[in-house]
């Protein structure tokens, strides 16, 4: 269906190719899932099937790519598109119209189908992916899964053969990917679609895929194969894998279902045994109080009567679905957005009231869109600014910064740098005046395990040092390795708040990998199960 | 607004180019200005000629500002897109889309000056407002380009090919077309001009545009999803407009002056004519179908079902 023939990419101004000597089958009705880190060149290789790359972007392509006999050299993307359904990242970013039913048959508009045949296929499709309910809905009033399911219904009316999606589960909660991830199963299974998609979180995805491309950067060559061969060799796994490669099982389980099944010998070698937790000194003193504190945008109540006390020293991730209130809660910590009913303390004074120029001194924010702060046009510049900012010597974000992404080179726009190294240099700006409170608004979108595993370091530092630092996210596995307790929000109310270990093991939403497949004991991580086996290999007989 | 129109229109009569006409209502003390200000005079005695052309100027322009408005209100860009013919629908299109850009732009601006007290900035005043300008229209190009991409790989702008001179012909006719209309009415509603030249233009003109339209629209191969359907609803909306432009086209070849005469000041006349053709002009109140309505979910209800 999709074939890479000595393919080799090179965006104009870069002396290295993106993609080199690529070459690359994909049969029909595969589900393919494209790995590898940030800016390794997945988004190119996805943009290069239906000839955005070079079409859209520029740059130079060689080789071939064709699609079911079709090269991209000699068609542009919209004479593909009878053919490839593309989801961009961020849906929205691609809606023309303005309501469901209309953005669903906008492509066929394009294709020129006729009235009748737009008819049935909008109302398949609705059904199809459960939008039914929603089909006259604004655009812009829907969830982030309705919204991806948009997304994706308006690439499947014209029919194509090939499914192309780019990251189409990071800014999703665990539900909402679900529902997603489902809708994409069924489409493989009972239409026969081909589909490429990219992700990070592999824990979501992997079970789903029946063929893996391993995109290494850096014009490496591809590495392409079964989930479980790719899996074993690949430098990012999920913790279900990693758990697999640690405890030597053979195959190597995908499923938490398969890696439950094999896990009988492993648990019965931790009982006994309790993961070693990172001492919370509690009693420390309260940075933040929140007494019933109400938050409305117009009639819309985004917190109701929320108390919650965050201490110095500790990590807090803030769960919930889109929409529960956490982004609200943390504006209002820092006295942006309409203004609370009810009582916010920060360092026992108001933020409402603090100065602009004094609020870095008690507490930091991190905007779900990092680069809304940045405004200057190199990393240098941006760094001085924020010296000046936060009234420290000159150097000190600088590094700070070299710390924490010590490949940033000075010269670079800030806008070219990849999401994650996007995100470090906003922290560094916020932490250039060492608040003690440090919030982080959904820090992992768009994180690959590596530049995740250095956020958690960071992040677990700051709070040895006495920093309190409170995450929202939907990534379960990260809260499982940093968070020392965890506030699930619902509609606007806390719902619970508690350790990390007695939350997320009470909830199977909220639950990781690992917590599932060794319950009923407490294990959250691959690491924590490592530590407790010690030194010696027991489970080498095991496997 | 319409009034407010009125208004400044009267004020600035009586403070400026006052004078004209004798029929003095109120006298008032004036101010020469210096000679390389000649014409423009301050002040001086206000006289009913003037009071009442001002009048008339601004009822005129607040008229054309109601209606505006009021097809803005009533008009969703988006449905009239559907209902534009073939030729014209990648301009209109960058139209709609420039015009959802737009709140999303303000919502931009109010997001980014927010942030700015992350850093401990100050989040008003000018340097907020120029400091803002860069991730504000940074952010803009970064989703037009997206949009224009997923646009691109959606089958916007698919065609037939046509030859170059054939498309050089249809942009000449669409052009000349449009230009000759616009001559056409301005004469039919000017006084001077002979109104038969001017409507055999104004004809030719709409016969060139509708055949470049309608030629150039071949080669597009879009259709319309559930198009608005054409029935006697929208067939009595177009009949009122045509019949209240026929008329009033044909008050002027006559001779029918609809002007009021403001040198010696007159009380109006009421033609009788042009008096049904308004009146016909707001039958659409009754006959038109109403439009459908978006049916919205409540924010709770969106999130239950997420």
């Amino acid at each position: 269906m999709i074939t890479f023939d000595h393919v080799t990419i090179t965006y104009p101004d870069s002396t290295q190719p993106v993609l080199r000597d690529v070459s690359l089958t994909i049969p029909e009705g595969e589900l393919v899932l494209v790995v590898g880190r940030t800016g390794s060149g997945k988004t190119t290789l996805l943009r290069a099937i239906n000839g955005l790359v070079p079409h859209f972007t520029g740059g130079t392509m060689t080789g071939r790519v064709e699609i079911d006999g079709r090269a991209t050299s000699t068609h542009a993307p919209r004479d593909l598109a009878d053919l490839i359904g593309v989801v961009p990242q961020d849906p929205m970013s691609g809606f023309v119209t303005d309501t469901v039913e209309d953005e669903l048959a906008y492509g066929m508009e394009c294709l020129g189908l006729a009235p009748e045949v737009m008819r049935r296929r909008v109302e398949e499709t609705l059904d199809l992916l459960g939008l039914a309910d929603v089909r006259s809905a604004p655009l812009r009033s829907l969830s982030g899964g309705q919204r991806q399911r948009v997304a994706i219904g308006a690439a499947l009316t014209s029919h194509p053969k090939v499914l192309v999606l780019d990251e189409p589960t990071s800014a999703l909660d665990p539900g909402a990917a679900e529902e997603v991830l489902a809708a994409l199963h069924r489409l493989v299974h009972d239409l026969g679609v081909t589909v490429v998609l990219s992700e990070h979180r592999l824990e979501r995805v992997v079970q789903y895929a029946d063929l893996i491309v391993i995109v290494p950067g850096n014009g490496e060559p591809l590495q392409v194969g079964t989930p479980s061969d790719a899996m074993r060799v690949a430098p990012i796994a999920p913790p279900v894998v990693e758990l697999g490669r640690l405890a030597g099982w053979h195959p190597l389980p995908l499923t938490v279902r398969d890696a439950r099944r094999a896990a009988g010998p492993l648990r019965d070698l931790l009982i006994g045994r309790t993961p070693h937790l990172r001492p919370v000194s509690t009693g420390e003193r309260a940075l933040a109080h929140l007494q019933s504190a109400s938050v409305s945008y117009g009639s819309v109540r985004a917190l109701r009567d929320v108390t919650v006390t965050l201490n110095s020293g500790e990590v807090v991730a803030l769960m919930g679905r889109n929409g529960a209130g956490k982004s609200t809660l943390m504006q209002s910590l820092v006295g942006i957005g309409p203004v609370p009913a009810g009582t916010v303390r920060v360092t026992n004074a108001d933020p409402r009231s603090i100065a602009s120029r004094d609020l870095l001194t008690s507490v930091g924010l991190v905007p779900q869109e990092p680069a809304d702060l940045l405004e200057a046009t190199t990393i240098a510049e941006e760094c001085r600014a924020a010296d000046r900012d936060a009234h420290v010597d000159a150097g000190t974000t600088r590094a700070l910064l070299a710390l924490m992404a010590p490949e940033i080179d000075d010269r670079m726009h800030p806008r070219d740098l990849s999401e994650g190294q996007r995100l470090l240099l906003v922290l560094c700006l916020v932490l250039a005046a060492r608040p003690p409170l440090l919030l982080l608004d959904e820090p992992t979108r768009g994180l690959d395990y590596p530049t995740k595993a250095r956020l958690a370091r960071v992040l677990s530092d700051l709070a040895e040092a006495g920093h309190c630092i409170v995450l929202a996210t939907h990534d379960v596995e990260l809260v499982a390795e940093v968070a020392d307790r965890v506030v699930i929000l619902a509609d606007g109310e806390i719902v619970a708040d508690g350790p990390t270990s007695d939350v997320v093991m009470s909830s199977p939403m909220f639950a990781p990998q690992v917590a599932k497949i060794l319950s009923p004991q407490v294990w959250l991580t691959v690491d924590q199960v490592s530590a407790a086996l010690g030194s010696h290999d027991p489970m080498g007989a095991a496997g | 607004m319409g009034l407010a129109i009125i208004i400044v229109r009267v004020v600035l009569q009586v403070v400026f180019v006052a004078g004209q006409g004798t029929t003095v209502v109120l006298p008032l003390p004036g101010i020469m200005l210096p000679s390389w200000l000649a014409g423009i005079r301050l002040g001086g005695d206000i006289t009913a000629e003037a009071l009442l052309t001002a009048l008339y100027d601004g009822m005129r322009l607040a008229a054309i500002i109601i209606c505006l408005g009021a097809a803005n209100a009533l008009a969703s860009p988006s449905r009239l897109l559907k209902s534009v013919p073939a030729a014209l629908y990648e301009l209109g299109i960058s139209i709609v889309v420039a015009l959802t850009f737009v709140p999303q732009l303000a919502a931009d601006v109010q997001r980014v000056q927010a942030a700015r007290r992350l850093r401990g900035r100050s989040a008003t005043g000018l340097r907020a407002l120029a400091g803002s300008a860069m991730p504000v229209l940074e952010g803009a190009l970064e989703r037009s380009v997206a949009l224009a991409a997923a646009m691109d790989s959606r089958g916007y702008g698919r065609s037939r090919h046509v030859p170059l001179a054939q498309r050089r012909a249809i942009s000449v006719a669409l052009l000349s077309g449009l230009v000759a209309v616009c001559l056409g009415t301005f004469g039919l509603l000017s006084a001077g001009t002979a109104p038969w030249l001017s409507l055999t233009m104004v004809v030719v003109g709409c016969v060139a545009c509708l055949g470049a339209a309608w030629v150039a629209g071949r080669r597009r191969i879009r259709s319309t999803y559930r198009p608005d359907p054409w029935r006697l609803a929208e067939w009595c909306v177009l009949g009122s407009g045509v019949i209240v432009a026929g008329v009033f086209v044909a008050c002027s070849m006559v001779g029918v002056d609809l002007a009021t005469p403001t040198y010696p000041p007159e009380w109006p006349t009421l033609p009788l004519a042009p008096l049904a053709a308004i009146a016909i002009a707001t039958t659409p109140v009754w006959t038109a179908p109403p439009p459908p309505m978006l049916r919205r979910t409540s924010p709770t209800a969106e999130l239950v079902s997420a």
